[in-house]
């Protein structure tokens, strides 16, 4: 009575048998050979991506650093043969100098903004049941993941004089509103668009904390904002890093926000960095600009993982 | 080599040829050792156990076996066919793995029909090996389920159909108990020896645990740190170890240091002579191994003959239930008493002054 | 997680219940108000004017609107395609492989996350610049920015996204599987294709919907890789916006509203399928 009988069949096909010949005894030259053959397939797998990151991405950065270091000519075209410093000594100029304060200050209060509404709201969130939770986090996916362009619209109708903003404030015996095309305006849109990349590490770092920390502190008789300050706050650190800068450097960096809701007198980085491309034509120093954003932002990024963040 | 292992029926007699011969296996991660120059050879319809600490290179012998490490050095061979180098795809062996690593998203059947898909079996043989398989681990009626609906007992079985249903040659099993409660454990030993005796494949499986090394075994290898201790039946493991490490791993056990006196003496440590035959030079340290269950156990009286015996007091007793356990404190050392739980058994108390004594043929010595 | 202390109470809750209800107010108001308003008859787009459905029928009756539209979708399309292929490879070789040049690889892989989209378009027009140019001078061919350069900028960024996502998935799975799938006589090919490949499906799912929303989304870096006559929707949108808010424009965004909204919760459900979460995989 075995059950590897198969009466009614051909004896049955062997199973994987026994090798025909015999294979090699194993060696250290074989296993570092096997070793070098992996490592090889691991570098194939990963070669078109890398190769296509090589020439579309390093590439292009480093031909916006030699930008950087050209001339602009009398016709508004790039002389990139005699190297200097004179597109960054633009950058020391009184305007260019404000421009950059303005983004950065913008920035600043747009992250400090996101983090104190975010917060409570990712505690509120991470304290619901699971049902409720899902439910919330899909509602709160649903903004982040619709048209970027479409929602700074929407706020450019809202605050427009005749949109309901305005008729509301009017109506309130306020006057007419005239957030439109201020900061004001750009913050508001800047912190409506980012809001969830706040939400979304802060909420995942306060899921992770063991809330039965929460309770050992009640019970030794902390009262809620000392709970907060010395218990969440510092195990929440890492999301709060995490969201700062998922907030932080794309604000730093915005186009799109200022110029439909800042106008003219709002000038950010973003927009200036895009005029010295299709209006001024002065390619070396919006070379230079973009170059030094983003020297800023590898910076603000590797401290984030000298925090000890993981993936973004 | 001609392959004489596999046929149709379990009851011809095994090949003469080991089923798994290491000769010389080493294996090295940078400058660690994990499997340290071990030579054993493992025979056709064995239940064969690997049994040592963590970390002793159990493991990563089974694996060099199935194919999943290469070895750094030395020849593996399968029913005398060098495999060492092969990679597991090519070996006819199969391994029950450790949390038993069934595929989430394929259905049970799937799961199990998987090496025989991988092997281009036609689908009619296939329908109808796995539902052997399956019956073979008595779990029939659940083909359309999928894994996470199954108990871990269950998962277990499916695992051991899983590897099987491929009639491998040899049956590599990596801790497969270890995350079942007591009893499910204990009813799965069971099941596992009786299948492995009517299948009559060779099992070669990894524990930590020597009790149920000892219970499923034909053979069993005592591994630490690499290296290869001792390679015996299980009785022999338990009554005559080779070191200290053998004696102490397996099962309870008293080492009662001392040295050669003689021919056929060994002093203790406290001056007790003790009739041993060690056939040692005099004045080797030896430690001699007084089992628990050995002993016998009682207030202070004479020594009869052909026994020996210490002289101590109760320091603290263990209601197992089924087993009191007396821990006696002499001079210089503590040592554990056991007595079934019999009627009849001494009711000792602590402080109790006492007298162990052990009939001088039931004990054994080593000297590493 | 335990419910009795850490759960807030009394003010506390009643605070963060509404910063709960006013950060949804917030997050959907802007988006209804304007959903509401491209019904509206009335040429200022903030004031109602009772319903129409008139802003939808210039919607689609508009060319250059439809034309960008359709440019949109195939670079979307082409750019989603190869950057899931491409990004996947990426997410494998990080993953389950070790390799010289790993470590520079894997910082490569994150720098366009990092860059802002600013950066990035003077990057590509920089590089198109000279390519276009050697090209024409090594070949003699003149090739024009247009479809082709948008596409090979959006993949550039899209790649990073979805290996992120996919390399979570991957990291997530349990690699005894696939050590299991070769001890049951599958060769690599066979162990990715019918046991890594289903299990990273969602993670790559996820990738997928991220790149085709980041290409859908892009304005800045198409704005300055696009040719005359390769204009996508949000860039020819964009332009629109900055000559004045019309009606129009409300109906457009509407729709791209609309589209987004239904890609999410199409990938909900394709979600609920596979047994993961949207939060989980496409973040």
């Amino acid at each position: 009575m075995t059950v590897l009988d198969s009466p009614s069949s051909a004896p049955p096909p062997e199973s994987v048998g026994l090798p025909v010949e015999d294979a090699d005894v194993a060696t250290p030259e074989f296993e570092r050979a096997a070793e070098r053959a992996a490592s090889r397939r691991g570098f194939l797998i990963a070669l078109p991506a890398y190769a296509y990151l090589v020439l579309f991405f390093a590439i292009p950065l480093v031909i916006v650093m030699v930008y950087s270091f050209g001339t602009r000519n009398r016709f508004g075209d790039t002389e990139l043969a005699n190297w200097n410093l004179d597109a960054y000594r633009k950058l020391t100029e009184p305007l260019v100098r404000d421009i950059f304060f303005r983004s950065l200050w913008l920035a600043i209060l747009t992250t400090v903004i996101c983090l104190v509404i975010a917060y409570p709201f990712a505690y509120f969130l991470a304290t619901r049941t699971p049902t409720v939770r899902n439910v919330m986090l899909v509602f709160v996916m649903i903004p982040f993941w619709s048209n970027f362009l479409v929602r700074n619209f929407a706020w450019r109708v809202i605050l427009g004089t005749d949109g309901p903003f305005s008729r509301t404030t009017q109506a309130l015996g306020l006057g007419e509103s005239r957030i439109l095309f201020t900061p004001t305006a750009v913050v508001l849109g800047l912190v409506y668009g980012f809001l969830p990349f706040m939400i979304l590490p802060l909420y995942a770092a306060i899921e992770r904390i063991d809330l039965g920390l929460v309770e050992a502190s009640r019970d030794l008789y902390a009262s809620g904002w000392q709970t907060f300050r010395r218990v969440l706050l510092p195990l929440s650190m890492p999301g709060v890093i995490a969201g700062s800068i998922l907030v932080f450097i794309p604000s730093l960096g915005a186009y799109v926000t200022p110029e439909i809701l800042g106008g003219a007198k709002t000038t950010l980085m973003g927009s200036y960095i895009v005029t010295q491309f299709l209006t001024a034509r002065n390619w070396p120093v919006g070379a230079s600009l973009s170059f030094t954003l983003t020297v800023i932002m590898l910076f603000a990024t590797i401290l984030y993982f000298r925090k000890g963040g993981r993936t973004l | 080599m001609t392959d004489t292992a596999q046929s149709e029926t379990a009851l011809d007699a095994p090949s003469e040829v080991p089923a798994v011969g290491i000769h010389g296996i080493t294996k090295r991660f940078g400058d660690v050792v994990a499997v340290d120059d071990i030579t054993l050879n493992i025979a056709d319809g064995e239940f064969f156990a690997l049994l040592g600490p963590s970390g002793c290179g159990k493991t990563t012998t089974l694996r060099m076996i199935a194919g999943l490490e290469f070895p750094t050095e030395g020849s593996l061979q399968i029913f005398g066919q060098e495999v060492g180098t092969l990679p597991p795809n090519k070996r006819p062996v199969n391994t029950v793995f450790q949390n038993y690593a069934l595929f989430p998203h394929l259905n049970i059947n799937d799961n199990v029909g998987f090496g025989l898909k991988m092997q281009k079996v036609p689908k009619r043989d296939i329908s109808s090996r796995v539902e052997e398989a399956l019956a073979m681990v008595r779990l029939t009626h659940m083909g359309m389920r999928k894994p996470t609906q199954l108990s871990g007992g269950q998962q277990q079985r499916i695992a051991l159909a899983r590897a099987l249903v491929n009639r491998p040659k040899v049956l590599l099993l990596d801790e497969p108990l270890g995350a079942l409660d007591l009893k499910l454990r204990q009813e799965m030993q069971g099941e596992l020896k009786s299948l492995q005796r009517e299948l009559g494949i060779t099992f070669v499986f990894v524990t930590h645990d020597q009790e149920e090394a000892l219970t499923m075994s034909d053979r069993i290898a005592v591994m630490d740190r690499g290296q290869l201790l001792q390679v015996d039946p299980p009785e022999a493991i338990y009554e005559r170890p080779v070191n200290r490490f053998v004696a102490d791993f397996i099962g309870q056990t008293n080492l009662l240091e001392g040295t050669v006196q003689d021919r056929s003496t060994v002093c203790l440590l406290n001056g007790a002579r003790i009739p041993l035959e060690t056939g040692l030079e005099p004045g080797t340290q030896v430690a001699v191994i007084l089992r628990p269950e050995r002993a016998t156990i009682g207030l202070r009286s004479d020594t009869a003959v052909g026994r020996s015996s210490v002289d101590g007091v109760v320091k603290s007793i263990t209601y197992l239930g089924n087993a009191i356990v007396y821990h006696v404190g002499l001079d210089w050392m503590e040592l554990e008493v056991r007595e079934e739980n019999r009627p009849d058994a001494h009711r000792l108390d602590v402080g109790d002054e006492v007298t162990v004594s052990w009939d001088d043929r039931a004990v054994a010595v080593v000297s590493e | 997680m335990s419910e009795s202390t850490a759960k807030p109470k009394g003010l506390t809750k009643g605070l963060l219940t509404a910063n709960a209800v006013f950060v949804y107010l917030f997050f959907y108001a802007p988006i209804a108000l304007l959903v509401v308003f491209s019904f509206s008859d009335n040429r200022n787009v903030g004031t109602w004017g009772g319903f129409t459905l008139g802003w939808y029928r210039d919607f689609l009756d508009n060319e250059p609107i439809q034309g960008a539209i359709w440019v949109s979708l195939k670079v979307a399309f082409a750019s989603t395609v190869v950057s899931v292929v491409l990004g996947t490879m990426a997410a494998l070789a990080l993953e389950r492989f070790r390799f010289r040049g790993q470590r520079v690889f894997d910082a490569l892989l994150y720098l366009p996350i990092i860059i802002p989209d600013v950066t990035m378009a003077v990057m590509m027009l920089l590089f198109f610049s000279q390519a276009l140019d050697l090209i024409d001078t090594v070949f003699g061919v003149q090739y024009a920015k247009g479809l082709t350069t948008i596409i090979v900028s959006h993949i550039a960024f899209c790649i990073s996204f979805v290996s992120i996502v996919v390399r979570a998935r991957l990291a997530g799975m349990d690699e005894r599987l696939e050590e299991a799938a070769m001890d049951l006589y599958a060769t690599r090919w066979k162990t990715f294709r019918h046991i890594t490949l289903p299990l990273i499906a969602p993670g790559v799912a996820g990738g997928a919907l991220l790149a085709l929303t980041l290409s859908l989304d892009d304005v800045v870096v198409t704005q300055f890789v696009a040719g005359p006559g390769s204009t996508t929707l949000p860039v020819y949108v964009f332009g629109l916006i900055r000559r004045g808010v019309t009606p129009l424009i409300n109906s457009v965004s509407v729709v791209m509203l609309a589209a987004s909204i239904l890609l999410v919760l199409f990938s909900l459900v394709l979600q609920r399928r596979g047994g993961g979460s949207v939060t989980a995989s496409a973040e």
